[in-house]
């Protein structure tokens, strides 16, 4: 047993001085940009080897969620290790903004992006949008059994019936569109409304699988997850549709994904660089033929006409960077949905 | 010894430090706010009721499988004890994934309740199996000859002797509960540790989130406080093997036959539902892919990772545990009862003490595998301690006396008899480290050093995309690097007496 138990150990050994050999490669070789990416990781793995074969530069990824990422950086500060951050919606960038961690992103990499979609600081910008939706099931509604504003959801009707991911970024986006639409009192309620009637689900794809199962009557999410069920198979979403909200309602509420620069980078040229190739046609059109179908923001790009056309949807004018991250949480936490 | 256990236990209260700092910084009355609103009463009843149960039913089902096993003439035992044990090399949250992704109703109390049972009873079947393997026959062969029947030996003889490896069983069943992510967000059933989760995803280091974890801290003390009352004061040690003899096995006469679908059932609910699961999964699912380079990749640093975890955890869990068993006294009770608390807590939470520790104080571990390896010992000291302490338990002090006697010095003592008698535990201990950092999933994610992807972060990510198809690769392999540490396990069981 003892001549087992030192073989044993040889091994581990043997384990212990390989493992730092290994783990060593990725120090040998310090990658050229790291990037904190909270957009689908799925998305961004596909863009980002375009960009590595543009400029021969290599990238990191660590993945992760919109506020959850913006906070760790915010929790790194100076020392992050971070050169860009992308993220799905905007309060996130709002959150590191706020905190002075950005830096002002180029010219060469605003120009084509239309100044609604970018900040006031100019510390940031618009990468992609994603309209808010409701999705029903077919065989449970109608298209006129939909309410006309997102808020009618908080009504007794709907008890029970609605589905929603209140733990993910994306509806926390909508709920600040709310709050900056409809102010802090009407919002609470809302939100107060929602946890007694909604069910909750653990992210938008169990939503629409919820919806689309009849689970549940209806959901709210984004435009593209239905949009890529049904460019896939439509397993998830044969038996749904989709519910645009209109004329400006919080509910047609219009979330841009936004891309930025850390004020700390160690490698601040390569990141203006690889915001340049997002924003650029290249870039952006590239995303437009990806899985995503998430709206480009260069007018010079073009989704397929699958999708509905990012002219005919009405969403409410809001300035992005009044967006408020931390009071919707707040909020939400406040209404016992987090 | 006594400074290393303390600095052991130092590393251990990390953690716990971070919260009470937090706390203090929160101020009583937003910090009091936060743990009385309403959605901590539910939380409180979700984690509570579910720990209940499921510590119930392990221990139930532990103890009678052990039983069925180990002391009657059911055919093909050592097959059945086998097949037992399996469900070890399947993490909870794969088991989790294969139970919703082929029924979507297995949600919220019934399912958790069912598939976390199925994922933990082995916690308390192996233990419980080795004791009674240990037992000696002529105990209870007294009690007979007194005149109680076999069923009321069995409760006056046998149970109280199994108490030591049952409630060391259940209390890890507990912990790990109080812990568990992955299984229980899949199924959708919020408990402490999945809040905390979502919080921490709004707000990385919030208020909310911090709290919840003391919460949750206060509950693990509250368990720890109870085994240690329940186990009491006795020593369970013997000299020598005894006469070592088998005890007679209880026949089952005409349920021989009947009682073998007992273990066929929890064997076929616990390795054969996921089993199907993977393989239906990787035959059929839409989204199937095996990315050669990105499997190989994933593998290699869920070893490197995992083995360093083990070596590095049991190291640190040798001081603690001799100290608890050799030294016994309030202050290394005490030592070794403070390495247990962080395995409540959510990996989440350690990952985001040690972020803000390294931060502050040491930039350079930042996002290096240094700093996630010190996660792991934090997290998964209890398991290398509970199974160093109970080989140390059984290993006679005297043969260590006797050595000292004919003037042996500490260190060739301990070498030469300690060392060989508790071998199989420290692998033991080693192998349950492994099994648990190579599943390990929220504090891998939070402090790899950037680049890092394992197994579990992968499968997480297919999964919770209900990617199944993409995840099921992932799960097969993480399976397939739990199996040796599990026959390991498996085989600890057979080399004592």
């Amino acid at each position: 047993m003892t001549a087992s138990l030192v073989r044993r150990a040889a091994l581990a050994a043997a384990a212990v001085l390989v493992a730092p050999a290994m783990a060593s490669c990725s120090l040998l070789n310090p990658p050229d940009l790291v990037v904190y990416n909270a957009q689908h990781e799925e998305l961004i793995t596909e863009i980002v080897p375009l960009f590595e074969e543009k400029t021969g530069l290599d990238v990191e990824l660590r993945n992760g969620k919109d506020l959850e990422m913006a906070n760790q950086i915010v929790a790194e500060g100076e020392e992050s290790p971070a050169d860009v951050f992308l993220t799905e919606n905007s309060p996130a960038m709002s959150i590191v903004d706020n905190a002075g961690l950005f830096a002002p992103v180029s010219e060469e990499a605003l120009a084509p992006i239309p100044e609604q979609y970018v900040p006031s600081s100019k510390n940031w910008t618009g990468i992609l949008a994603r309209s808010t939706v409701a999705m029903y099931n077919t065989d449970a509604l109608t298209a006129e059994d939909m309410p006309e504003s997102i808020l009618d959801f908080a009504d007794p009707e709907w008890k029970g019936r609605v589905g929603f991911s209140p733990t993910g970024a994306d509806f926390q986006a909508i709920v600040s569109a709310v709050l900056a639409t409809e102010g802090e009192e009407a919002t609470a309620e809302w939100l107060a409304g929602l946890k007694e009637n909604g069910v909750v689900l653990q992210n938008n794809l169990v939503v629409l699988q919820s919806v689309n199962a009849g689970d549940v009557d209806a959901g709210i999410a984004y435009h593209y997850y239905w949009y890529r069920d049904q460019a896939e198979a439509g397993e998830n979403s044969s038996s749904s549709a989709l519910h645009f909200f209109g004329d400006q309602d919080p509910g047609a509420f219009l979330s841009v994904s936004g891309a930025g620069v850390l004020a700390s980078s160690e490698h601040a040229e390569n990141a203006q660089q690889f915001v340049e190739f997002l924003t650029s046609t290249d870039g952006q059109q590239a995303m437009a033929d990806s899985y995503a179908l998430e709206y480009p923001l260069n007018p010079e790009a073009s989704l397929g006409d699958e999708v509905k056309p990012f002219d005919e949807l009405e969403p409410p004018v809001i300035d992005i960077a009044t967006l408020n991250g931390p009071q919707v949480t707040e909020l939400m936490t406040e209404a016992g949905l987090l | 010894m006594l400074l290393a256990g303390a600095a052991v236990a130092l590393l251990a209260l990390v953690p716990l430090i971070f919260i009470a700092v937090y706390a203090v910084l929160v101020g009583p009355v937003e910090a009091w706010h936060l743990v009385v609103r309403p959605r901590m009463g539910q939380l409180l009843w979700n984690t509570l009721s579910l720990a209940g149960a499921c510590m119930a039913t392990c221990a139930a089902l532990g103890v009678a499988l052990a039983f069925l096993v180990e002391r009657t003439d059911l055919p093909a035992r050592r097959l059945w004890h086998g097949l037992l044990v399996a469900p070890l090399a399947v993490p909870a949250f794969v088991n989790g994934y294969a139970w919703v992704s082929l029924d979507r109703s297995v949600h919220g109390f019934g399912g958790a309740l069912l598939v976390i049972t199925l994922s933990y009873y082995p916690l308390v079947y192996l233990p419980a199996v080795a004791a009674l393997r240990g037992l000696d026959p002529a105990l209870e062969e007294a009690s007979w000859s007194l005149g109680h029947s076999r069923w009321l030996s069995f409760w006056r003889v046998v149970l109280p002797q199994l108490r030591p490896a049952l409630l060391g069983g259940v209390l890890l069943v507990g912990l790990h509960l109080l812990a568990e992510f992955g299984a229980l967000q899949l199924l959708r059933y919020p408990t402490f540790t999945t809040a905390i989760y979502d919080q921490y995803g709004s707000t990385f280091n919030g208020q909310a989130a911090t709290m919840m974890a003391g919460v949750l801290v206060f509950f693990c003390l509250l368990l720890l406080l109870a085994e240690l009352r329940l186990r009491g004061r006795r020593h369970y040690a013997r000299v020598g093997q005894g006469a070592a003899r088998r005890a007679i096995p209880v026949r089952l006469r005409g349920l021989r036959l009947p009682m073998v679908a007992v273990p066929t059932a929890i064997a076929a609910l616990a390795v054969g539902v996921p089993t199907y699961a993977l393989v239906h999964w990787l035959l059929v699912g839409a989204s199937t892919e095996f990315p050669l380079a990105e499997l190989t990749e994933a593998t290699a640093s869920t070893l490197v990772l995992a083995t360093l975890g083990a070596v590095a955890t049991t190291l640190l869990a040798l001081p603690v545990a001799w100290l608890a068993v050799r030294y016994r006294s309030r202050l290394t009770t005490a030592i070794e009862r403070i390495t247990y608390v962080p395995n409540a807590l959510p990996g989440i939470v350690v990952g985001l003490a040690l972020v803000i520790a390294s931060l502050r104080l040491a930039p350079v571990t930042y996002q290096t595998a240094l700093l996630l390896v010190i996660a792991y010992a934090i997290l998964f000291l209890p398991r290398a301690v509970v199974s160093v302490r109970a080989g140390l338990e059984q290993a006679p002090v005297v043969l260590e006396q006797v050595a000292h006697s004919l003037g042996t010095g500490s260190l060739a003592t301990a070498r030469r008899v300690t060392l060989p008698l508790i071998a199989p535990s420290i692998g033991a201990g080693a192998a349950l480290v492994f099994l648990a950092v190579a599943t390990e999933l929220t504090a891998t994610l939070m402090l790899s050093p950037i680049g890092t992807r394992t197994l579990a972060t992968q499968f997480w990510s297919a999964s919770s995309d209900l990617r199944y198809g993409a995840a099921a690769p992932y799960a097969l392999l993480l399976v397939l690097i739990s199996v040796p540490a599990t026959v390991l396990l498996m085989r600890q069981e057979r080399l004592q007496p």
